[in-house]
């Protein structure tokens, strides 16, 4: 094929609006109302019922930048004892910006020895992940990561 | 066809810490995604992971679409007797599946 | 945005019809540009997705099926001694058709020929299954495809395929694969391109996938119509694509992002 004289402009224009031109479109995607910073904080208020919660004790493991935003492997840990009277009870996993707040909750007890869950999860956009800790004890401890996500470089036809 | 990929390890001495982790296919349909021609393709995902060993709950999961594809969750547990583990996944359109795995305590 | 430039720069570079080819110690597999908690997700048999597939297909060898009533079993027994080392020779020449065709294509074929049962369609679970499960018993293996000299002129029209500029972009494989592999393309790695590890479990699909979907995908990518399943031009892609991988391990089923 001749290259004519104004690839590379043409390059940038077609990479830049790649997800826009025009062409074999995939699924779209069209999201309803994103989550937002208030559907964030109602949804944590349902787990916490407006308890107070405390930074520390959890980890949470996810990469800053994804590898690819359909799964994200992720790692919550809670540093604390896992005794019959002194216990994790329970974690939830919530996120920022996919069109719903909650990714996961997990109910643990003293038998599972330590806290700590792994799985692989979705994100939408960059965006915080909140990881709240629920102990025996009633009390409530969270940590928080930003994360980026990058879209895939290329679009592609659904089979 | 089989659906599930567990890893149990086969022998623990006694109060040792064990983590498990699980593999279960499923396509976990979001709910939020349109055809070219504009019908939701509907909601489709499990919701919900028990594991039980010899009868008692040891871990449950909460799943929702933002879970990814085939979820793969992985938990810990103390050995405390020879046993069988049973893991059950449960979630939209009736899916249900069950696994198993058994361990020898020393 | 870097990778516009790195594009254009490409292009001016490498506008000769033959870019450089990697040398064969610098070849890499696209596993060396993961990152570590996609390489963790390969490595670890009961975290792999694409073992579902390959656990899938385990079964499927045994299921009697078809007018003809046999399993693949019942001709080639234990897969892990029968298709040790298949895989990293396809695609292969058949005598019948006198052209390559790919692990899918030959599943098919053996599924009429021997099963009389109807071909699997592609990318449907079952096929995907059988090639992971196929592909799987020759995880380690160097891959000696292309090595039959009646492939030669095929190999020849993969690699014309492989260096022609297509689609809207006016890309072609080499462009990336060979001239700028390391670099990224909005987020992700470019790799050299290497099929190792097909079929593979791909995060983007959330599903395994074939070499030839992937293929297709590029394709569409660079913003050209994607040949259809089955095409010869992807079997000859295919073929190029494993006889400039010669010589390194098959790693099926890898993971992606």
């Amino acid at each position: 094929m001749q290259q004519p004289p104004n690839s590379s402009r043409r390059q940038f224009l077609g990479l830049a609006g790649g997800a826009a031109v025009a062409g074999a479109l995939p699924t779209v995607t069209v999201r309803p109302a994103e989550a937002t910073p208030a559907t964030l904080a109602s949804a944590i208020q349902s787990v916490t019922g407006g308890a107070a919660v405390r930074t520390g004790k959890v980890k949470l493991d996810i990469p800053p930048l994804v590898e690819n935003g359909n799964t994200v492997p992720m790692t919550v840990t809670v540093a604390h004892p896992m005794a019959p009277e002194d216990h994790v009870r329970s974690i939830h996993v919530f996120n920022e910006k996919n069109p719903q707040p909650n990714i996961g909750n997990f109910h643990l007890g003293p038998h599972n020895g330590r806290a700590q869950v792994s799985t692989r999860i979705r994100l939408a956009d960059s965006q915080k992940i909140v990881a709240i800790a629920k102990l025996s004890d009633g009390t409530f401890w969270s940590a928080s990561v930003d994360v980026v996500v990058t879209l895939a470089a290329c679009t592609e036809e659904l089979i | 066809m089989a659906s599930a990929l567990i890893n149990v390890p086969p022998k623990a001495k006694r109060g040792d810490i064990i983590e498990i982790k699980t593999l279960m296919s499923h396509i976990m349909e979001t709910g939020y995604r349109h055809t070219a021609t504009g019908e939701v393709v509907p909601r489709n995902i499990i919701t919900s992971f028990t594991c039980r060993f010899n009868g008692a709950e040891i871990f449950r999961a909460d799943l929702f679409p933002a879970i990814a594809a085939n979820p793969f969750m992985t938990f810990f547990t103390t050995a405390t007797e020879s046993g069988k583990f049973e893991f059950e996944w449960t979630g939209d359109q009736g899916f249900s599946e069950h696994a198993s795995a058994s361990i020898t305590v020393e | 945005m870097r990778f516009p430039g790195a594009i254009a720069a490409a292009l001016l570079a490498a506008s000769a019809a033959f870019a450089a080819e990697i040398p064969q110690g610098q070849r890499r597999s696209g596993y060396s540009f993961m990152k570590p908690d996609t390489r963790a997700m390969q490595d670890d048999d009961t975290a792999n997705p694409g073992m579902l597939w390959v656990l899938d297909g385990e079964a499927l060898w045994k299921r009697k099926l078809g007018a003809a009533n046999k399993a693949c079993a019942d001709c080639h027994d234990d897969a892990r001694s029968s298709m040790k080392g298949v895989a990293a020779r396809y695609p292969a020449f058949d005598q019948t058709l006198r052209r390559p065709v790919d692990l899918e294509q030959r599943i098919n074929s053996c599924r009429s020929n021997h099963q009389q049962a109807p071909p699997l369609a592609f990318e449907s679970r079952e096929l995907l299954a059988l090639t992971a499960f196929v592909a799987r018993q020759s995880q380690g293996t160097p891959i000696e495809a292309a090595s039959d000299p009646q492939l030669a002129p095929f190999v020849a029209k993969g690699r014309e395929l492989y260096l022609q500029r297509q689609g809207q972009l006016n890309l072609a494989c080499t462009n990336c694969h060979d001239d700028n592999w390391d670099k990224h393309l909005a987020g992700s790695a470019i790799t050299q391109g290497h099929a190792t590890g097909y079929p593979l479990y791909r995060l983007e699909w959330q599903s395994l996938g074939s070499l030839q979907r992937r293929l297709r995908a590029c394709i569409t990518g660079v913003r050209a119509q994607a040949y259809d399943y089955g095409a010869p031009e992807l079997v000859e892609l295919e073929l190029y694509l494993m006889s400039r991988a010669r010589g390194m391990k098959m790693e099926a089923p890898a993971v992606r992002p």
